[in-house]
């Protein structure tokens, strides 16, 4: 371990630093502060700023700190006259040609070029001269620019180079005429782009929907949890009275590391959409009428009440927890299991087998040390994208990663093997990597598999992704959205778990929505109560009761089955129910035809609650925004419709009390468990329809954030495969 | 066609619909200096690869070209508009199909290369940075020293060098031109 140190001196402080250590690293683990534009801890050094100047003893010049790597017995002071000199001879050539427009630019306050000019500026300019004017560029609707005011650091353009994988802004001309830019006019579309905002020390990149709004020192920060997907991303509300006006990442390393997805980034231009709902409306007959709460939650009660077990919750995959669970109370208080969020799985034969929760199999950090995965049926950037960069960067580091996929999806990192099948033909195709699995471990196909088995016809490929997954340490098989929306879902997990089994890889579900392992836990499923319970008879699933219709439904959390459901007849079966009570966010056309009651409720940033991830983590989070007009967080709405529903010990006082009732039912040990199905596969190669949902149309909220809609990729549609 | 690379491996450059653009003889020079890097170095190449095809382009860089040499090479497009706004010799807008590059550095300054600048444009009628109306000649910006300071002055037409100008050479040059 010792030949891995070296011994180094910072402003006279011995330390020990790790040998090829950057002097930068060594001196920010000490807190010894050096000052940096171009220095990011997660991007490849370019040691072009000259910012992070330091003195080096026995070096000829100022050393810059970034690039230099330590070496024994080196003396490094970071403040020392020389140091402090080359420094603030560096800021000032940076300030030349930077304006002085901090009063109106959006950066002002959470400038990394402001706050370093009050320590190393001079407080008068020697440059006389006529400063640098470059055109701003239009790079979509989401970033804006004020290229005047660049300080060509270049950590945009190694974003798009090492993290996102696609590099769409460069650094064409030379000299005092080099722009930071994409030289034909054109979107930067990557869906991870929004980082560039943070990144940029300056005001040259920021985000578009947010310009102007407020300032940065008159905001409050209060932590938020991704509501799109479920990695769980780690987000700040940044709230101006009550109104939320933007979200920019919360670092964890464990999760979403600096980074979050332009979705979770963008996505809260949604919440003050036009169509949302701020009173609570009451249908007579035609004609919609703003009533009081009571009046509303009367109605509702009354309306659930005469329905009694002929009733069904459709619950939004990113309800909080907490709602997931008074829902939950709510149809069973009524006597009946009719709950479901999995509004876009088709195949349910084999739920029974269903884990305590659909889960990635391995913590998300673990994600990095892959060492091969298959991927069945995803659409992965468009999915998760925060899990795609977490693939990205396995699969730079040398993991074999390989897909089974309805179309060719744009991945920008090497893909092993690439198996494009119509959802026709994907079981076959698994089934033919688990023939090949078995053949080279020499054992026989369980009876459930064997008829696929023997069906199969083993290729190249199949051989190479079963090695693949043998070998290595760690290795997994994933099941993405297109997969769960398989009408034979259930086949391909068989496959898979009895791939997983034969090759020793992880086995991972990739559930959608933000909350579909809190879903579950809190029993907004029909085969399971809180707590992973099987009850006696399961309930209807989301296809069943949009099938058949119920003589009453609760939509929850702004589910609009219609836009939600891949059940075609949806909106036609719930217009034939007699009452129909929607606790949504927004109200629209669809839902003012086939609803009876509407009540307002808030959206992700306007209540508390708990999400828990694919890797099972919970995490709480208190509300940000103040709700709009009358509207109420949902676990409040429904706290009182059991009370009003007369349903024993609910007077939850808040949402953490909720939360402790809970995770005391569902016990300390929470593990999603493997699948231990005896599904049958029977080979088939029936007609199969999937359905691919542009990424910026998964959920209500997205689907009103209008920056979002205009993007690339909010310009696609659905793709039916 | 996978081409060879310096280090024994290969690359398969992408002909695709962009790269179409790209004549075989434009498509073999770029081969042939692919060939001069090690796999997966191919962006080395693009250098080489836009001068091909500036050749190709009759003087002068359209973004189809380079979209076109990006595409071959299997590199986003910004990488290669970087590489052609960097350097002076590739010219990224409508020029002239030969270029002509009157060294004004000091060995040649010394010998009267300003008389010489002002005597080709006056001939022109075109100013420095200009091209001819009949786009024949593109009147480079002024350049820098070529290392050809024993023949003083000198000028570069296209690739070639011409030294111990004067004003009735740079006429007799400036006429044979095509």
């Amino acid at each position: 371990m010792t030949d891995d140190l070296v011994n180094v001196e910072v402003d006279g402080v011995a330390l020990k630093a790790k040998k090829g250590a950057m002097i930068i690293q060594v001196t920010d683990a000490h807190d010894a502060y050096v000052p940096r534009f171009c220095y990011h801890e997660k991007l490849p050094i370019a040691a072009n700023c000259r910012m992070c100047l330091v003195e080096v003893e026995k070096a000829p010049k100022p050393m810059p700190a970034c690039a230099t790597p330590v070496a024994e017995g080196m003396k490094i002071f970071t403040k020392s006259p020389k140091a402090l000199a080359a420094q603030k001879a560096t800021m000032e050539f940076l300030l030349i040609n930077h304006p002085l427009d901090c009063p109106i630019c959006d950066q002002g306050g959470e400038c990394e070029l402001q706050d370093l000019s009050m320590g190393f500026g001079r407080d008068i300019a020697r440059f006389s001269e006529r400063k640098r004017v470059v055109k701003d560029k239009n790079i979509g609707p989401l970033i804006s620019t004020d290229m005047t005011r660049c300080i060509h650091c270049t950590r945009c353009v190694r974003f798009g180079q090492d993290i996102a994988g696609i590099q769409e802004l460069g650094t064409p001309g030379r000299g005092e005429w080099m722009e930071i830019g994409t030289w034909v006019e054109r979107s930067v579309d990557h869906e991870l782009s929004g980082n560039i905002i943070d990144l940029c020390p300056v005001g040259a990149l920021n985000s578009k929907p947010f310009r102007f709004r407020a300032r940065a020192w008159e905001m409050t920060q209060s932590p938020l949890v991704s509501p799109h997907d479920g990695a769980g991303s780690n987000l700040y509300a940044h709230v101006l009275r009550g109104r939320l006006m933007r979200i920019v990442p919360r670092p964890n390393e464990a999760i979403n590391e600096n980074w979050i997805s332009d979705r979770d980034r963008f996505g809260y231009e949604g919440v003050y959409s036009s169509e949302r709902l701020a009173t609570p409306l009451l249908r007579e007959g035609r004609v919609w009428r703003e009533v009081s709460w009571e009046a509303a939650l009367e109605a509702t009660a009354n309306g659930l009440k005469r329905a009694r077990d002929s009733m069904g919750v459709l619950a939004s995959p990113s309800c909080t927890t907490e709602e997931f669970y008074l829902l939950n109370r709510i149809v069973r208080g009524l006597g009946s299991h009719n709950i479901d969020h999995r509004l876009r799985q088709s195949d349910f034969r084999d739920q029974a087998a269903d884990p305590l929760f659909p889960s990635l199999g391995l913590p998300f950090a673990a994600v990095d040390e892959l060492d091969a995965l298959l991927v069945v049926g995803s659409n992965l950037r468009r999915e998760i994208p925060i899990l795609a960069h977490r693939v990205r960067k396995a699969a730079r580091r040398g993991a074999r990663v390989s897909f089974l996929n309805p179309a060719r999806f744009e991945y920008l990192f090497p893909v092993a093997n690439y198996l494009e099948a119509a959802p026709a033909a994907q079981t076959s195709e698994l089934a033919g990597v688990l023939a090949a699995a078995l053949q080279a471990s020499g054992t026989a196909p369980s009876a459930e598999c064997a008829a696929a088995v023997a069906a199969a016809r083993v290729t190249d490929a199949h051989k190479a992704i079963a090695a693949q997954l043998a070998a290595g340490r760690t290795r997994a098989i994933w099941l993405g959205a297109l997969a769960l929306r398989h009408p034979a879902y259930d086949d391909l997990r068989a496959l898979a778990a009895a791939l997983s089994l034969a090759t020793g890889a992880t086995l991972g579900v990739l559930a959608e929505g933000a909350n579909a392992a809190g879903a579950y836990l809190a029993g907004a499923v029909p085969h399971r109560d809180a707590g992973g319970e099987v009850p006696s008879i399961p309930g209807l699933t989301a296809r069943e009761m949009l099938e058949r219709p119920l003589s009453a439904y609760l939509l929850a959390g702004g589910v609009e089955p219609w836009h939600d459901s891949v059940c075609e007849r949806a909106q036609q079966t719930l217009a034939e129910a007699d009452f129909v009570v929607a606790a949504t966010p927004y109200v629209s056309g669809t839902m003012k035809e086939i609803a009876h009651v509407l009540l307002p409720i808030g959206t992700f940033a306007e209540t508390s609650g708990t999400y828990v991830n694919f890797e099972g983590r919970w995490q709480s989070v208190p509300g940000a925004a103040r709700p709009v007009g009358e509207a109420r967080p949902g676990w409040k709405v429904y706290r009182v419709l059991c009370n009003l529903l007369g349903i024993p010990g609910s007077e939850y006082q808040s949402s953490e009390e909720l939360r402790d009732e809970l995770r005391k039912i569902c016990g300390e040990d929470l593990e999603a468990g493997p699948y231990r199905g005896a599904h049958r596969v029977v080979p088939s190669n029936a007609p199969a329809a999937v359905v691919d949902v542009p990424m910026y149309q998964v959920d209500a909220v997205v689907r009103r954030a209008p920056s979002l809609q205009r993007t690339r990729d909010g310009r696609v549609a659905a793709v039916n495969y | 066609m996978a081409v060879k690379t310096s280090d024994g491996g290969t690359f398969e450059p992408v002909l695709g619909p962009k790269a179409q653009l790209l004549s075989a003889h434009t498509r073999a020079e770029i081969d042939h200096e692919i060939g001069k890097f090690p796999a997966g170095r191919q962006r080395s190449a693009s250098l080489a690869a836009l001068r091909s095809a500036q050749e190709q382009g009759n003087g002068y860089l359209t973004v189809e070209l380079m979209d076109a040499v990006a595409e071959y090479l299997a590199l986003q497009p910004i990488q290669v508009y970087e590489v052609a706004s960097f350097y002076s010799m590739f010219v990224t807008r409508p020029c002239g199909r030969h270029h002509v590059s009157i060294c004004t550095n000091v060995s040649c300054m010394l010998n009267g290369a300003d008389d010489l600048v002002a005597h080709a444009e006056k001939k022109l009628g075109i100013r420095l940075g200009e091209s001819t109306p009949d786009g024949r000649i593109f009147l480079k910006k002024e350049e820098e020293c070529l290392a050809a300071c024993t023949g003083a002055p000198m000028m570069m037409v296209d690739h070639e060098f011409h030294e111990n100008l004067t004003p009735a050479r740079i006429d007799a040059i400036l006429d044979e031109l095509k």
